[in-house]
């Protein structure tokens, strides 16, 4: 294998598996560490650049970091990133004189953000400290998009969302509100100097089976149905809900309906209970308010009587693989199942859809209806109109979004100062030794053998009462505390200088995880089998330095390492050295430009 | 000295050995030794040879005497019973041990000043009476707890990390443990765990005084140009004369060599020593020969290592002695007290 090149800004990030793994590679174990040291402030503020929502997000992300998390490879479960998050945001205090002031000083340009969610949001924060004036429209009354009308009460409280708008508006974006906008050529001879788009994927997929029409009154769709909660349109539901679909939409509809009047709330999806889509916690949350999923179940027709719903007609699969692996669902035999019920929610998927964009404004459209765009500049067939969030590539999530946000406001901003949109800017890297003394290091390197903390619940006859009511209470401080303790500090890279290592083969001796070999170089899939502990992580790099007198190779398994320290403790020479890789991404601004 | 405990974390996919240990049940606590210490490579080949020998830790006995040496048993078989006894004093307390309970395996630990100087009588007679043990020296030439004078193992005209040249001529413990009568007799070098980790198996195995000299580089103090127990210095003039693999039990050899590369030695408890000849030449078996080699290759500045002479049929202190098979501990009161009858009867053996 060839020597790494740990220059890569890529080779140390992928080592920071959260990071790597974030859309918007928000630096991790640096902000756990503020929040061990009680630094909520500044934690929120890197957060809160990187992020823009770290109160949302520290509720209602999906949370990519966690599965990636190498806590999890190395004990039971990741580290609980997503609620540290919260709780950064939970213990800020007043963070208003570290946000940008405006009134910046214009320059003229006049960008367009349609719709009010979490990627135009993102874009006009990144935009208007910048100079440009921006302007954010959406249908809805208030800003926040799906963040809004979406995610039920009990689970993002609206103060916190309120909050974190407002950061953004503060800074003087103009927003204009309640209208709808019917027409992209209209919002550019309004003089616009670049849109974007951040509508989301407004459309809820429907079911289209016999009886949905008879039925129609007692059959809603599931986003349209969540946002008139949201709104306070819809106040109660029958007794009996069908919840159809698997998602976290779907988990959504379940537990805001158990609020709503539902006693018998059921989930019924088409494929397996493994399989849906639903992030692992959600389910359990669902599961723990008393709303069983029922999966192999296809709905076939909705049955009714004079008008009114009276239930669902599922077809019993069970799953099939062909020799290829690929999974159908085909029918079992056994006869059908009626569910009764006096209400159905369908959040079986959303889909775009972009009425209002005139079909000879210059946006292309590809077969699935989505925008076609530069793959990382996020600029349409039209290069005034730019895209992101669901908009831009179909249903994700918030952090999705930001990330794209963020992208897109580059673009904008090298396109509307006459530069190269598609030459995108590098990270910004730093990579600090974090050695203090000679067993010392600025980090705590001590591995905590505590478990992954539990958030603490409202209890659930209170919960189940009022759809206001936050379920998850956030970690307290100690908890906080014991659960930041668990990061391994990932980002403290073991960085290796041969020329210095005299082949003690101390680092190979401590290492709790056996990560350290010596040997003879060779290719990777041979290398990867005759190290100290076999290397059969291939999403994992391994790291190679040559220049050793024997002529052997240093081959470090980054799979597994605890990031503990050790190797460079017990080094007598200094060979191992732990250095703070942070990286920045570089966002719209001063960075982003070549002149 | 490292200040954290070892993380108590491990690889996923730490094996697991025959009584369901894995490596890291093995361990003591973390070294207090400098940092890149050769003893801790030693201290981590014995911890590997236990868990591939899957010995029972409480049926360790670990010995030492003073000095950086005889500080490892702390940091390797946390589980097994230890004894830290008085400078140059572990060869008797080991013996004493070993008379009393001879089912327990018996690890004496010890030093270049605790073996070659303070201890060399201990070290000749536990030797030469043939205790069932195996005596490591962890050899690196230079007195480390006290910054750096050259010990009785260093070679005359080496020279100290200050620059004086040695002037006195070295004790090879290895030459006097050949002559002494040692049934297993090795060399190591601390950076070749290949190496060392089938030698220290075998030197379990053995039953009688098996002896293994361990190059162990002080990174401290003598590891500098002009040390010839210095990492540089072991590498470029290492001479191994073969490579060893312990086979638990007898199987049927699958792999190619030259034809009279490979010797087989079986050992009393049927476990093979499978020895590949890098000279083919040496005869493992010849006590006079090997003397001889190593005093020739020492000469030429040379530093021998591997398995250097075997006896297959060793006999220990207690087969000399004829004493009791059980160990005293288990012995109940009818055994130790035979009664008037049996006293009469041996003293009329004497009269």
């Amino acid at each position: 294998m060839k020597a790494t090149d740990v220059s890569d800004p890529d080779y140390f990030h992928k080592v920071v598996d959260c990071q790597w793994a974030c859309p918007a590679h928000t630096p991790v174990p640096e902000y756990i560490r503020l929040i061990a040291h009680g630094r909520h402030a500044d934690a929120y503020m890197i957060n809160w650049k990187s992020n823009v929502f770290p109160g949302i997000l520290g509720r209602t992300c999906d949370r990519p970091c966690e599965p990636a998390c190498r806590r999890g490879r190395v004990e039971k479960d990741p580290v609980a990133i997503c609620r540290l998050k919260r709780v950064a945001a939970d213990n800020k205090g007043d963070i208003a004189d570290r946000l940008p002031k405006g009134p910046f000083p214009r320059n003229g340009k006049r960008v367009a953000c349609i719709g009010a969610g979490p990627a135009s949001l993102t874009v006009a924060r990144d935009l208007t400290p910048l100079g440009y004036e921006v302007v954010v429209f959406d249908g809805d009354a208030r800003a926040g998009g799906m963040i809004r009308s979406q995610i039920p009460k009990f689970r993002l409280p609206e103060s916190v969302i309120d909050e974190e708008v407002g950061y953004i508006v503060d800074l003087g974006v103009e927003t204009r509100l309640g209208s709808y906008v019917s027409s992209l050529r209209s919002v550019l001879a309004e003089g616009f100097d670049a849109v974007f788009v951040g509508c989301g994927a407004p459309r809820g997929r429907d079911l289209d089976v016999p009886g949905r029409k008879e039925a129609a009154a007692n059959i809603h769709i599931g986003i349209d149905w969540l946002a008139s909660v949201s709104f306070g349109h819809v106040e109660k539901i029958g007794r009996r809900v069908v919840v159809l679909g698997g998602g976290n939409t779907a988990m959504d509809c379940c537990r805001t309906a158990r609020r709503l009047g539902g006693e018998d709330v059921k989930v019924i999806v088409r494929s397996g209970f493994e399989e849906m889509k639903a992030s692992p916690w959600e389910k359990e949350d669902a599961m723990a308010e008393g709303i069983p999923i029922m999966n192999f179940l296809v709905p076939k027709s909705f049955t009714h009587e004079g008008g009114r719903l009276t239930g669902v007609v599922f077809e019993k699969v069970a799953p099939k693989f062909d020799d290829k692996g690929r999974r159908s669902l085909v029918p079992t035999g056994e006869p059908d199942l009626h569910v009764a019920c006096d209400d159905v929610l369908v959040a079986i998927g959303q889909e775009n859809a972009f009425p209002w964009i005139e079909r000879d404004a210059g946006v292309e459209f590809d077969r699935w209806g989505l925008p076609v765009l530069g793959e990382k500049t996020f600029q349409s067939t039209n290069p005034k109109v730019f895209f992101g969030g669901d908009a831009a590539f179909g249903p994700k999530n918030i952090i999705w979004a930001v990330a794209h946000g963020h992208e897109a406001a580059i673009s904008i901003d090298r396109f509307l100062r006459g530069e190269d949109v598609a030459a995108r800017p590098p990270p910004m890297t730093t990579l600090v030794s974090q050695k203090m003394g000679i067993h010392e290091w600025a980090y705590d390197n001590d591995i905590s053998n505590e478990l992954r903390q539990k958030v603490p619940h409202a209890a659930p006859d209170i919960a189940l009462r009022d759809i206001k009511v936050e379920v998850e209470l956030g970690f307290d401080q100690k908890l906080a505390w014991a659960e930041a303790q668990r990061c391994l500090n990932c980002d403290v890279q073991t960085v290796f200088t041969p020329k210095l290592c005299i082949e003690c083969d101390a680092c190979v001796d401590i290492c709790p995880m056996d990560c350290i070999t010596f040997t003879e170089n060779g290719e990777e899939e041979d290398l990867r089998r005759r190290l100290m502990a076999p290397a059969l992580n291939l999403a994992q790099d391994l790291y190679v330095a040559e220049g050793l007198k024997t002529g052997r190779a240093m081959i470090k398994d980054e799979d597994v390492c605890l990031h503990c320290g050790l190797c460079a403790e017990r080094c007598p020479t200094g060979a191992w050295d732990m250095r703070k890789f942070y990286l920045e991404m570089t966002q719209a601004g001063q960075g982003c430009r070549t002149r | 000295m490292t200040y954290i405990t070892k993380p108590k974390l491990h690889h996923p996919s730490l094996p697991t050995n025959r009584l369901g240990y894995t490596r890291r049940d093995y361990e003591g606590s973390v070294s207090t030794l400098c940092a890149g210490c050769g003893h801790d490579s030693i201290s981590a080949a014995i911890i590997q040879a236990c868990f591939e020998l899957s010995l029972p830790p409480h049926r360790i006995a670990k010995l030492s005497g003073i000095g950086c040496s005889s500080k490892t048993p702390t940091y390797f078989l946390g589980n097994s019973h230890g004894f830290n006894s008085v400078h140059g004093r572990m060869p008797s307390v080991l013996t004493g041990a070993n008379l009393a309970n001879r089912d327990l395996i018996y690890m004496g630990v010890s030093g270049d000043g605790d073996s070659a100087s303070i201890g060399l009588g201990q070290f000749a007679h536990s030797i030469r009476r043939g205790v069932n043990m195996v005596y490591i020296v962890m050899n690196n030439g230079v007195y480390g707890l006290t910054k750096g004078q050259f010990s009785a193992t260093a070679d005359k005209g080496s020279k100290s990390k200050r620059g004086a040249v040695n002037s006195d001529e070295p004790i090879d413990l290895v030459g006097m443990a050949l002559q002494l009568g040692a049934t297993f007799v090795a060399r190591s070098f601390s950076g070749d765990k290949q190496q060392l980790v089938p030698l220290i198996k075998a030197a379990i195995l053995h039953k009688g005084a098996a002896f293994i000299d361990c190059i162990s580089p002080c990174v401290a103090f003598n590891n500098h140009a002009g040390s010839t127990k210095s990492f540089d210095y072991v590498r470029e003039h290492n001479e191994a004369l073969n490579r060893l693999d312990v086979i638990p039990e007898r199987q049927t050899i699958e792999v190619d060599y030259e034809p009279g590369s490979i010797e087989e030695v079986v050992q009393h408890d049927g476990s093979v020593l499978r020895l590949n000849k890098l000279a083919p030449e040496y005869d493992p078996h010849d006590r006079i020969a090997a003397l001889t080699h190593l005093q020739e290759r020492h000469a030429e500045g040379e530093v021998v290592t591997g398995l250097l002479y075997l006896d297959p049929t060793p006999r220990d202190l207690h087969d000399h002695l004829a004493t009791v098979e059980k160990p005293l501990n288990v012995l109940d009161e009818a055994e130790l007290c035979p009664g008037q009858e049996a006293l009469q009867r041996f003293n009329a053996q004497h009269r």
